[in-house]
């Protein structure tokens, strides 16, 4: 990597955490934690599909492993929160490897895999919506206790700092691997896998690679989400509503890009907050928002919004 | 021991007989064409070659190893790489790009890697073209590309499915010295080639394939001459009309 692929990253992060000086009020900082953590799990989906072209449609699955893990750890057996959090990181891409290893060992690519993804995510949410475990169909609820060393903390200004600077972490660790081997392997396989095969890249290994580093990420997403919002149950944690997000935002704002799942995050998010704030609560209007955009971004191209900018530039 | 010896090797699918016992080797530091008429099963060999499909039954041999069936990845690792008769770009990357996903074989770093790819390009006269999207060439722009991508993983043997086809006499006078070039700098070359300009001018030892069966192996002028071979291309009993012995 050189000075010109971080300094980008440097400067967002920098006038990001801005933000807690300005701005106080509850809500917007919360607005903004929930974008930035939508932003982790789509920068996770971003890895997989964006550069590797490996649609998932259940990135909920490692959303809800991270949550569940983070939460269940410390909920029943008393585990160090941010203990919890790097065990739920590590489950998730374990679950993702497996996932990984079961669909593409056996050749499944575009729709198949999509399908097979969400398969997984469902068997999970009936699951955890099923067991004692994870606290069933009740959910299972966070003590609140407001200490840093708690991973929690008393003002909202410093959990959205944390969320920051580990989305901070995610852009670097996707413009290393932009920059890396791997990465153009990766998109080597997206953009051909016979070919890529042909030259000497072995797609099983790279696309194994890419779904356990993409489902690491969604799966700290989860567990930031667990430890702020504090509670989760199976709808919230292995729920549709995380896959969609996390496909919806980089596909808006630019697949196989850095920057495009922020971008694309960040204008979902505005939009549906805005539509709420206009038209009052209706039930499910962001998601007829976000289902208008989605059209509307498929159906003209240029492909997405960052490519567009640069267009313009 | 030879550089590459293809062993009895027979691909069905169904009821037809693609490749059927055929049998050659390629010698070192040789440029050696495969050639015969349309469906005769050319293809279908350098797949099997270069571990894209598994044989029905035969060998084949690299430098005395038994290769039959190595996935491509491990075969490309070892040195030996193929081009695409229907050329198989990355199709949304850009030239550099392209021939840097080769040449990230043997280079981990990135800047190597680009240095290699730019080195290649050269090779194979791409250079004034290094920034556009591999989608935006001509039929003859993407031909140099694939063989760009398959010399950036620096192989010993290169397989190139048919990098003429398509291209007008000027390209191919073009392409030639570019192969004979690659042949010069150690690599040794099997093609498959319908352009008899350039097998005639290229090749040291043809191998015809027809059918599925390997039916004349010689020199180029020495193939040519041979009836069976002017029978598979122009029908049962071309042979004698053309040599003026029967009339028609």
């Amino acid at each position: 990597m050189t000075a010109r692929d971080v300094w980008p990253i440097l400067l967002f992060g920098a006038v990001a955490a801005l933000l807690p000086v300005f701005v106080t009020a509850g809500t917007l900082l919360n607005f903004a934690i929930f974008t930035l953590i939508i932003c982790l799990a789509a920068q996770g989906w971003n890895i997989l599909g964006g550069f590797g072209g490996q649609y998932s449609f259940g990135h909920a699955a490692f959303f809800g492993t991270g949550a569940y893990t983070a939460a269940v750890l410390q909920v029943r057996y008393g585990v160090n929160p941010y203990v919890t959090f790097l065990a739920g990181i590590a489950l998730a891409a374990i679950v993702g490897w497996i996932i990984g290893f079961l669909s593409f060992r056996s050749g499944l690519r575009g729709s198949y895999f999509a399908l097979v993804t969400l398969a997984f995510a469902e068997v999970f949410r009936v699951l955890s919506n099923a067991v004692e475990f994870t606290g069933g169909a009740a959910g299972l609820l966070i003590p609140l206790d407001a200490r840093a060393a708690n991973f929690q903390f008393e003002s909202r200004g410093w959990f959205y700092l944390v969320v920051l600077a580990l989305v901070v972490l995610a852009l670097l660790m996707t413009r290393a691997l932009e920059r890396s081997r791997l990465g153009a392997q990766l998109v080597a396989v997206r953009e051909n896998e016979d070919a890529a095969r042909a030259v000497g890249v072995d797609a099983l290994r790279v696309k194994l690679s890419a779904i356990t580093l993409s489902a690491a990420m969604t799966g700290a997403a989860g567990g930031l989400y667990a430890q702020y919002f504090l509670y989760l149950d199976s709808t919230i944690a292995y729920g549709t509503w995380i896959s969609v997000e996390a496909l919806l935002a980089p596909i808006i704002g630019g697949a196989g890009t850095v920057f495009g799942p922020v971008i694309g995050a960040v204008i979902l998010h505005t939009l549906a907050e805005v539509t709420r704030m206009m038209v009052g609560r209706i039930p499910g209007i962001d998601l007829v928002i976000f289902g208008v955009l989605l059209i509307l971004v498929v159906r003209f191209p240029p492909r997405n919004l960052l490519a567009w900018l640069r267009g313009r530039r | 021991m030879s550089f590459l010896e293809i062993r009895n090797v027979s691909m069905r699918f169904g009821g037809l007989m693609a490749v059927s016992d055929a049998s050659f080797d390629v010698a070192e530091g040789s440029i050696t064409g495969l050639i015969g008429p349309n469906g005769a099963g050319k293809t279908t060999l350098f797949a099997i070659v270069s571990g894209f499909q598994k044989p029905t039954s035969g060998q084949v041999l690299w430098r005395g190893k038994e290769i039959t069936s190595r996935p491509p990845h491990v075969l490309a690792a070892e040195g030996l790489s193929r081009t695409f008769q229907i050329v198989q770009p990355f199709a949304g990357l850009s030239v550099r790009e392209n021939i840097a996903v080769g040449a990230f074989l043997r280079h981990r770093r990135r800047a190597d890697a680009i240095a290699l790819a730019e080195q290649v390009a050269e090779q194979v006269g791409l250079t004034a073209e290094l920034d556009k999207p591999a989608a935006a060439l001509t039929v003859s722009g993407r031909k140099r590309v694939e063989l760009g991508k398959a010399l950036a993983t620096q192989p010993k043997l290169l397989l190139l499915d048919e990098v003429l086809a398509g291209l007008n006499p000027s390209e191919v006078r073009d392409i030639v010295p570019v192969v004979r070039a690659i042949r010069d700098s150690g690599v040794t070359v099997l093609m498959i080639e319908h352009v008899m300009q350039a097998v005639m001018n290229l090749c040291e030892s043809v191998h015809v394939l027809a059918q599925g069966r390997i039916i004349a192996s010689g020199t180029p002028a020495e193939v040519v001459a041979t009836p069976a071979v002017v029978e598979a291309y122009l029908g049962h009993g071309a042979a004698t009309r053309l040599s003026g012995g029967a009339h028609a």
